[in-house]
């Protein structure tokens, strides 16, 4: 099952996704896709990785880190599928990270890492985009750089865990404008899901509905107003949306 | 109404309160006894800290700043977000993370937005501001400014706010405002917010020039420079005039936040 929240009609309703564009609502009405307004899932707190593939770290270069590098995401920056993102105007580099994002199902506290997946509850996808100009090394990447608005995609849905037997095994990858440019597999992750699930939850408790976005592998790229961006975790979902030149 | 606003629960139902100046709480025109009372996280979106935003920090630490991995002194705020896990009312207890014996208060004034902001000039941002809270920003301590502070920042009950919202219009000038960090009941740092590098409505313009801020919304500044150890057992209240008194506990790891 693929479990949305979209607005309709000027109310925002949890939605089943039959299909990409077909859509039931919970008293069983179907809706299609193109008539409602993609929301980001049902969210708490969302915490991302940075550097989490070595090949990515090494594009950077950076030296794969020996501890998970988190940072986490205001919720301001979210916006859903097929929304706009905004480049600020007079920046240099903006770019996509197309990542698998776990969402957590229970409450999670001093969970090991053999028991972790049966704290998650889905996935969904993020686009995790960064404003490079604004990089600074204090607790970097800061919000300027990772929490601006409209600068976090989320969606289009959360695919039910039962759903992905292997969230190990997944292809990610960017399309912009049609055109692949970063391909990787979530084989590659430094830091896996039930790693970060132990990490997390011996300090902090998870909350359902919290999320942890996993890191993108390499391939990053500049773009531009008027760019479509596709990402696509494989058998998870894939989330688009448009650049468009800042007012 | 006293513009002195708090939330609280009693006898198993939720309430918002008024609280004298003299610490009375007002509910219904009954006057409740403190102990009487379970204090709530005043309501709140998302808790938006400022580290290393005192001058005389600033000055201490230029040396290092200007080192590898910093390069230079930070050139905007260095924000850091405090999330939901975190938050901890007034008289709840603080347990101490896993395997620390330690950790440091961090007094800090609460900037609690009103209305939704985008964009806002320094000019017109103290009309953006409802009420000011305080907080107490307790920290692991810190030997490293470069990465984000999840471990030392995002255990949970670290970040206590409240009790109270007191009205902006009663705190006409927070920049004059001094706060105090008790260990104990002895008086251990000081923080006075006239040293603040970026002044609150320079915040307010820079936060928003790039996210929404929306009503309930918190800012938080002040963190002293040379932060103090509080261990479990110790009782830590950070007060300042007009704003009232912020107390929490600190507890042993591993018992259950309740």
């Amino acid at each position: 099952m693929r479990h949305a929240r979209v607005r309709h009609a000027g109310m925002d309703l949890d939605v089943a996704v039959e299909s990409p564009e077909l859509l039931r609502t919970a008293d069983g009405r179907m809706l299609a896709a193109a008539e409602v307004t993609w929301l980001p899932p049902r969210h708490g707190t969302i915490f991302a990785l940075g550097l989490n593939y070595a090949d990515h770290a090494a594009e950077l270069s950076f030296k794969a880190p020996e501890e998970p590098l988190i940072f986490l995401k205001a919720r301001s920056s979210l916006v859903g599928h097929r929304q706009e993102s905004v480049r600020p105007a007079g920046v240099e580099y903006m770019h996509y990270e197309a990542e698998l994002v776990a969402v957590i199902g229970r409450t999670a506290r001093q969970v090991r890492r053999q028991d972790a997946m049966q704290y998650v509850r889905g996935y969904t996808v993020c686009n995790d985009y960064a404003v490079r100009d604004y990089l600074e090394n204090y607790y970097r990447p800061g919000l300027r750089v990772k929490s601006r608005d409209t600068l976090t995609p989320l969606g289009p849905w959360v695919v039910d865990a039962a759903d992905v037997p292997d969230p190990h095994n997944l292809a990610v990858r960017t399309r912009v404008n049609g055109e692949l440019r970063q391909e990787g597999n979530t084989r590659d992750m430094i830091f896996t899901i039930p790693v970060l699930v132990e990490y997390l939850s011996r300090f902090l408790t998870l909350q359902p509905g919290d999320m942890i976005s996993t890191g993108t592998p390499k391939g990053l790229s500049d773009v531009r107003p008027g760019d479509v961006v596709e990402v696509e975790v494989e058998g998870v979902g894939v989330l688009e949306n448009r650049i468009v030149a800042e007012s | 109404m006293t513009g002195r606003d708090a939330w609280i629960r009693r006898a198993g139902v939720s309430a918002q309160v008024q609280v004298a100046a003299d610490g009375a709480v007002l509910h219904g025109g009954e006057r409740l006894p403190e102990q009487d009372v379970l204090w709530q996280v005043p309501p709140h979106g998302m808790v938006i800290g400022v580290a290393l935003n005192l001058r005389a920090q600033l000055e201490r630490l230029d040396a290092v700043l200007h080192d590898k991995p910093y390069g230079h002194p930070p050139r905007t705020p260095v924000l850091f977000i405090k999330p939901e896990n975190t938050l901890n009312a007034h008289r709840a207890p603080v347990p101490l993370p896993p395997d620390a014996s330690v950790i440091q208060p961090g007094a800090a004034l609460g900037v609690i937005i009103g209305r939704r902001a985008q964009r806002v000039p320094a000019r017109e941002a103290m009309s953006y501001i409802k009420a000011y809270t305080l907080f107490n920003d307790f920290s692991l301590p810190e030997s490293s400014w470069f990465r984000p502070p999840v471990v030392t920042k995002c255990f949970d009950g670290s970040g206590c706010l409240g009790p109270l919202h007191v009205a902006a219009a009663q705190v006409p000038d927070p920049g004059t405002l001094e706060l105090r960090t008790f260990i104990n009941g002895e008086l251990r740092q000081r923080v006075s917010l006239d040293d603040l590098a970026w002044v609150i409505p320079a915040l307010i313009e820079f936060v928003t020039g790039f996210m929404t801020l929306n009503e309930n919304d918190v800012l938080f500044t002040g963190l002293p420079a040379e932060r103090v150890d509080a261990r479990a057992g110790d009782e830590v209240a950070v007060e300042c005039e007009g704003l009232g008194r912020l107390c929490n506990r600190i507890i042993p790891a591993g018992v259950a936040n309740p």
